[in-house]
């Protein structure tokens, strides 16, 4: 119906084809990922704590979320509800803080991705009111070109590039840390995982 | 209802014009210093510009290859050749399922297709959930940017609609109470809706995945919780491969905000178990601007809203005086394409500084775009017919060196003779908010000959 009169019209008027450009981009040095990727998240309103390995991780989330009544995800032992026995997103929408294992995470921008198969409901990391995202120190890659080769081939129904906390400015241009994702993005970035 | 005419209005508020321009040129220095920072920002402008072009070379077999791939992964996919086709199939969509209630995240698109006044007609609600445009839903504006839906309301204007619609406590403008207050009121609608419409800023013909780029997190809590999601997109929004997409994330939010990404880069593949993803790719005109070999390019376009945001006329003028769904440079070339009665002055609400295609990610020649428009509707009479008077009268004088000089000689006479109140009167529009220079004591042609004289040699200062 559309979809004819739509791809003749564009063979009608489409421009003579030019090439696919190759991309080759320099990535920058390795010794400065580690800053840059702390730099760079802490510009976009989430902070840094990094830990020598995530067996610490328990301590540490609990001296700073110490009264949580609803956590859920990637650490068993703190977790109130396990997500694999929720049946519908709706449930969680009185969790406080979720915890989630990122795949890799982007210096240039303080992007960690997530993977659909971490977080089970794709709603778990927004509607949580505070997130944390775990991730080792050698997960950390320069750029948006080289995470998109590293996801490349990849299966996944869902995953997502989380960089800092929920924000907004539609309000006179002043930030507000907190729109209708989490409030708070805390990294916790492993030293020798 | 030119863009004169509608700007006019504006700028009666000096004070506020200053803090709109102020604002927006605010966004364009952040935006500055995120490029600034990246050595090879000119390259990735130039890679992405080259792979726009070879899309829009190869669109119909990116379209194909991309909804094979969606369907592939459990996505379906419509076609809607015009934006009454584009609301038609959303209507049907819901119906069929008895939707009432949905939740809609930030899509130009949807507003190019006037959806809102068309489902609500059809008794559904329709939510906004982007904060800025919620403000202008309710409102009852439209947007007057297309990435700060709302840049034109003041703090007080939104705490005083507040008051009103969500029953919040004046507030003075406290932006933290207020983003809170609209915090709890959408998630109840998100926990509520029983769809969810999104846009799409890039779709991957390779993978058959589409991409969506937010700060707050809207389009992901609305599309995660509920069972049914449809997402609106414009048929040029297709890119080649995934790793295409390193060029335009690390582009898009620089150019718009000088962020170095925007908080969530939502990747969608496959539908959830539980639910429906259906993507609608839309022509509504991008065809027949396809076959345009002058404008073309403006399909290039990844909605940053950079252009607006250095845009002198735009700055000073704000998004509604362009009375058209995408405002400023970019939409300034797009609109007359799909209208070009109703847009005409658009074109001509610039200086053609080119300030407009510095700036643009994707590398569009704006501003030679805009003066392209500008002959094609002069040449089509579609133009002022005073400025087209004038124009042949200026024709006349600078084809003829005699006219040429005794119209100088007459107005510098003129100026030097005539009181103040007789010079700036209402037939000089030029001296309404300017003053008109002092007549020098002789011209430049005087100036030379003497002085060509005095020297004896040709060209000398």
């Amino acid at each position: 119906m559309g979809k004819k009169e739509i791809l003749s019209a564009i063979k009608e008027n489409k421009p003579p084809a030019l090439p696919l450009p190759e991309l080759a981009f320099q990535p920058i040095d390795h010794d400065q990922l580690f800053m840059l990727f702390q730099k760079s998240l802490a510009k976009a309103g989430g902070a840094t704590i990094v830990i020598d390995s995530f067996k610490e991780a328990k301590e540490v989330i609990t001296n700073i979320f110490p009264e949580v009544n609803h956590v859920v995800g990637h650490l068993k032992e703190l977790s109130t509800i396990d997500l694999n026995t929720v049946k519908d997103p709706h449930q969680l929408a009185s969790v406080v803080l979720a915890i989630f294992k990122g795949a890799l995470a982007v210096a240039e921008n303080g992007a960690v991705w997530v993977h659909e198969n971490e977080i089970i409901h794709r709603a778990a990391p927004f509607i949580s009111t505070h997130l944390i995202l775990l991730i080792s120190r050698s997960q950390i890659i320069a750029d948006m070109h080289q995470a998109y080769k590293m996801i490349q081939g990849v299966d996944y129904g869902y995953g997502v590039f989380i960089s800092g906390p929920s924000k907004t400015a539609d309000i006179e241009q002043s930030l507000v840390i907190g729109a209708h994702g989490p409030k708070s993005l805390t990294v916790l970035i492993s030293s020798n995982d | 209802m030119a863009h004169p005419s509608e700007a006019e209005k504006f700028i009666r508020d000096e004070a506020r014009v200053d803090w709109h321009d102020g604002a927006l040129w605010h966004v364009r220095q952040k935006r500055d210093a995120a490029a600034n920072q990246l050595p090879e920002w000119e390259k990735l402008r130039e890679k992405a510009a080259q792979i726009k072009s070879h899309t829009m070379g190869n669109l119909d077999f990116y379209l194909e290859k991309f909804e094979k791939k969606a369907i592939e992964n459990g996505i379906k996919v419509h076609w809607a050749s015009d934006a009454i086709a584009h609301n038609e199939i959303v209507l049907k969509l819901l119906k069929k399922k008895g939707i009432q209630k949905i939740v809609k995240s930030k899509s130009m698109l949807t507003e190019e297709c006037h959806l809102n006044p068309y489902l609500e007609n059809n008794n559904i609600e329709v939510i906004d959930s982007d904060l800025g445009e919620r403000i202008v839903q309710l409102a009852k504006e439209p947007p007057s940017h297309i990435v700060l839906p709302a840049i034109h309301k003041k703090r007080m204007e939104i705490d005083t609609l507040f008051q009103k619609h969500l029953n919040t406590e004046p507030s003075n403008g406290d932006e933290v109470y207020l983003t809170t207050a609209a915090r709890h009121h959408l998630r109840e609608k998100f926990l509520k809706a029983e769809a969810a419409m999104t846009g799409v800023n890039f779709a991957i013909a390779e993978t058959g995945e589409f991409v969506i780029c937010t700060n707050e997190g809207n389009a992901d809590m609305g599309a995660h919780l509920a069972p049914f999601h449809i997402a609106s997109m414009g048929i040029e929004k297709v890119v080649p491969r995934l790793e295409d997409l390193g060029v335009f994330i690390r582009l898009l939010a620089r150019s718009a905000t000088g962020q170095d990404s925007t908080t969530y880069t939502s990747h969608f593949r496959k539908p959830r178990a539980d639910a429906e993803l259906h993507i609608i790719l839309v022509d509504n005109g991008r065809t027949v601007q396809l076959g345009r070999e002058n404008y073309r390019s403006s399909l290039h376009c990844i909605r940053c809203g950079a252009c607006m945001n250095t845009c002198p006329v735009y700055r000073r003028s704000g998004g509604h005086s362009y009375q058209s769904v995408v405002p400023g440079p970019i939409g300034s070339i797009l609109s007359p394409g799909i209208d070009m009665k109703k847009h005409a002055s658009l074109p001509f609400a610039s200086s053609l500084c080119g300030s407009c295609t510095d700036v643009c990610p994707v590398k569009i020649d704006i501003h030679q775009q805009l003066y392209r428009w500008r002959q094609e509707l002069t040449q089509g009479s579609i133009t002022e017919p005073a400025k087209k008077t004038a124009i042949k009268i200026a024709g006349y004088l600078f084809i003829s060196p005699f006219l040429f000089k005794f119209a100088g000689k007459i107005g510098c006479w003129f100026l030097k003779v005539f009181p103040r109140w007789i010079i700036y009167n209402r037939l000089n529009i030029w001296g309404k908010q300017r003053e008109l220079p002092k007549p020098p004591s002789q011209s430049f042609q005087e100036w030379y000959q003497l002085n060509r004289r005095k020297n004896g040699k040709k060209g000398n200062s």
